[in-house]
C-alpha cells in the first residue's frame, strides 16, 4: 500500500517536473514529441506483449516487478553512452552470452522504432 | 558460478560427442545437479525437493498446505480409479498390461524400451495397452488419460523414484541426451532455456511468479491446476512453459517430450513419488 502512494507521488512528481519542463521551453512542438516518445516508450516497456521489462526488472511506478535483473535506476549514470543502453536491450547476448534476457531487437520481439522509444523512456529513470 | 556452470555444461555437451569416455555422464551429471541446488537453497532439506516451489517459499507454503488439505484432485483420483478398473469390450483391463496389476509402479516411468528404442511413458503405456485391447487410443493431455495417470500415481506414493540410464546403453544414453540438450538450450522467440527459469534463476520471480527448482519439477505429477480448472499431465505443461518463449510446443509424447521426460526424471532419482499435485 505504501509503496503504490509513493509511486503515485514520483509519478505525479514527474509529471509536474515534465509539464514544469515543457512550460520553459522555447519549442513546445518539438518537446512535445520528445515527452510523447518517453510515454509511448514506458507503455510499450509496461506491456506484456511487448517489452515486458517488469517481468524482470523493477523499475520505476511498476508493481509486483520480478528480480531477475537489477533494478532499472540511474541509467544515466551507468549507461553515459546512450549507444551502449540500446545495444543492451538490442542483444543482451552479445555482453553477455547465457542471459536470460531476451534479445529484443535481434529477434524481432521489439521493432527499432519501439526500442528507440524504449530508451529515451528509461534513460529518464 | 552461473556462467562457469554454464559453460561446463555446455563444454560437456559439446566434448560429449567426441569424447563420451571422459566426459559427463548420466550419473555425474545427476550429481552435479543436486550439488548445484544444495549451495542454491541450503536451507531446503533435500526430500522437500518434491514440493516444487513451496520447497523454496515459505510464503506460499501454508497456502497451498492449506489446498491440500481438502485436495482438489481427489475426485479425479476416483474416477481415475474407476476408468482403471473398468474392463475393455474384450474383457480384459489395464490391470493386464502392467507389473503388479498397475499399483505401485509410476514411478518407475519412464524407461528406455530397447525393443522399440523410444522411451516409455506412462501415458504412453495406457494408450498402448488400450490399443492392445483394441480400444481407442484417449487424448493425451487431460481427462480421462490425466486421471487415470493420477490414479496410478496415487498409488505410488511414498515410493523412491529410481530411473535407470544404463551407462552402456548407446541408444539409451542417446536419448537421455536429446532430452538434456532440449532442457538446456535456449529455444523459442523469447530465446529461453528451461535451464534459465528453472535452474539458474530458480527461486527469483518473474514478474509475480516465483520459479521452481528443476529437482523435483516430476514428482508430483500429473497435477490439478487451477489455472486449468483441471488435471494436466507433465506433457501439457512442456507446451505451456515452451510457449510462454513463444516457441512452437511439440506433441504430447513426441519423441522431443518423452526424452526430456527421461532426462527430467532421472533427474529427480532418489525423490519421493508424490503425485498428484495441485498448483496454482
Ligand atoms: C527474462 C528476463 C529479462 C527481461 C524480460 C528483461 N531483462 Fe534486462 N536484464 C536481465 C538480466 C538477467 C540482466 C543482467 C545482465 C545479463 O545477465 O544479461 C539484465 C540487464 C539489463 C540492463 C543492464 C543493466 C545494467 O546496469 O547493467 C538493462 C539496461 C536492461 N536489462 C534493460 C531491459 C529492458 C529495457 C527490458 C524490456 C524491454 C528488459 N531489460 C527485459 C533480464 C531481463
Ligand atoms: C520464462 C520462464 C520459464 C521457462 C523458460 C520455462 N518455464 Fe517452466 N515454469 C515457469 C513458471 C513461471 C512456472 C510456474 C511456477 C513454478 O512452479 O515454477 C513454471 C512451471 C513449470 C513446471 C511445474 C512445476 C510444478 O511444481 O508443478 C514444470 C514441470 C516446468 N515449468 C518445466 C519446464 C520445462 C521442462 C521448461 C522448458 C521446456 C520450462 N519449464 C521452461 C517458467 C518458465
Amino acid at each position: 500500500m505504501r509503496h503504490t502512494a509513493m509511486n503515485f507521488f514520483k509519478a505525479m512528481f514527474s509529471l509536474a517536473a515534465l509539464l514544469g519542463a515543457l512550460a520553459t521551453m522555447s519549442f513546445p512542438a518539438a518537446a512535445a514529441d520528445g515527452a510523447s516518445m518517453i510515454e509511448q516508450g514506458k507503455a510499450v516497456a509496461y506491456d506484456r506483449k511487448k517489452g515486458n521489462c517488469l517481468a524482470c526488472h523493477a523499475m520505476d511506478d511498476g508493481t509486483l516487478p520480478g528480480n531477475i535483473g537489477p533494478p532499472l535506476i540511474a541509467m544515466k549514470a551507468r549507461f553515459p553512452d546512450k549507444a551502449k543502453l540500446r545495444a543492451q536491450i538490442w542483444d543482451a547476448t552479445v555482453a553477455n552470452p547465457n542471459s536470460i534476457m531476451i534479445p529484443f531487437g535481434r529477434v524481432k520481439a521489439l521493432s527499432e522504432e519501439e526500442i528507440d522509444m524504449i530508451v529515451e523512456y528509461i534513460y529518464t529513470l | 558460478m552461473k556462467k562457469l556452470l554454464t559453460a561446463t555444461l555446455v563444454v560437456g555437451m559439446f566434448a560429449g560427442f567426441t569424447l563420451p569416455a571422459a566426459q559427463a555422464t548420466p550419473s555425474k551429471d545427476l550429481t552435479e545437479f543436486r550439488d548445484y541446488f544444495k549451495k542454491r537453497f541450503p536451507k531446503t532439506p533435500y526430500n522437500d525437493y518434491i514440493n516444487g516451489v513451496y520447497s523454496i517459499d515459505a510464503a506460499s507454503r501454508e497456502q497451498w498446505e492449506e489446498i491440500e488439505e481438502f485436495p482438489p484432485y481427489e475426485l479425479n483420483i476416483s474416477k481415475g480409479e474407476t476408468l482403471f478398473n473398468t474392463p475393455f469390450a474384450n474383457g480384459k483391463g489395464y490391470a493386464d498390461c502392467f507389473p503388479n496389476g498397475g499399483i505401485g509402479i509410476a514411478e518407475r516411468y519412464p524407461f528406455f524400451d530397447d525393443a522399440s528404442g523410444k522411451v516409455i511413458t506412462l501415458e504412453s503405456a495406457v494408450n498402448a495397452c488400450r490399443q492392445s485391447n483394441g480400444e481407442e487410443p484417449l487424448g493425451w493431455q487431460k481427462g480421462a488419460i490425466a486421471d487415470i495417470s493420477a490414479y496410478m500415481h496415487y498409488t505410488s506414493r511414498g515410493n523412491t523414484i529410481n530411473i535407470q540410464v544404463p551407462e552402456d546403453n548407446a541408444a539409451a544414453v542417446a536419448a537421455y541426451e536429446r532430452g538434456k540438450n532440449h532442457f538446456y538450450a535456449k529455444r523459442g522467440q523469447l530465446n529461453m532455456a528451461c535451464a534459465d527459469c528453472h535452474v539458474y534463476y530458480s527461486g527469483n520471480k518473474i514478474r509475480a511468479d516465483l520459479l521452481s527448482p528443476a529437482l523435483g519439477h516430476v514428482t508430483h505429477f500429473p497435477v490439478y491446476r487451477s489455472k486449468w480448472g483441471g488435471m494436466g499431465t507433465l506433457h501439457r505443461r512442456y507446451g505451456g512453459c515452451n510457449k510462454q518463449v513463444r516457441a512452437k510446443p511439440y506433441k504430447p509424447q513426441s519423441d522431443e517430450y518423452r526424452t526430456l521426460e527421461y532426462f527430467h526424471t532421472y533427474m529427480s532419482n532418489g525423490l519421493e513419488s508424490n503425485g498428484p499435485g495441485a498448483r496454482k
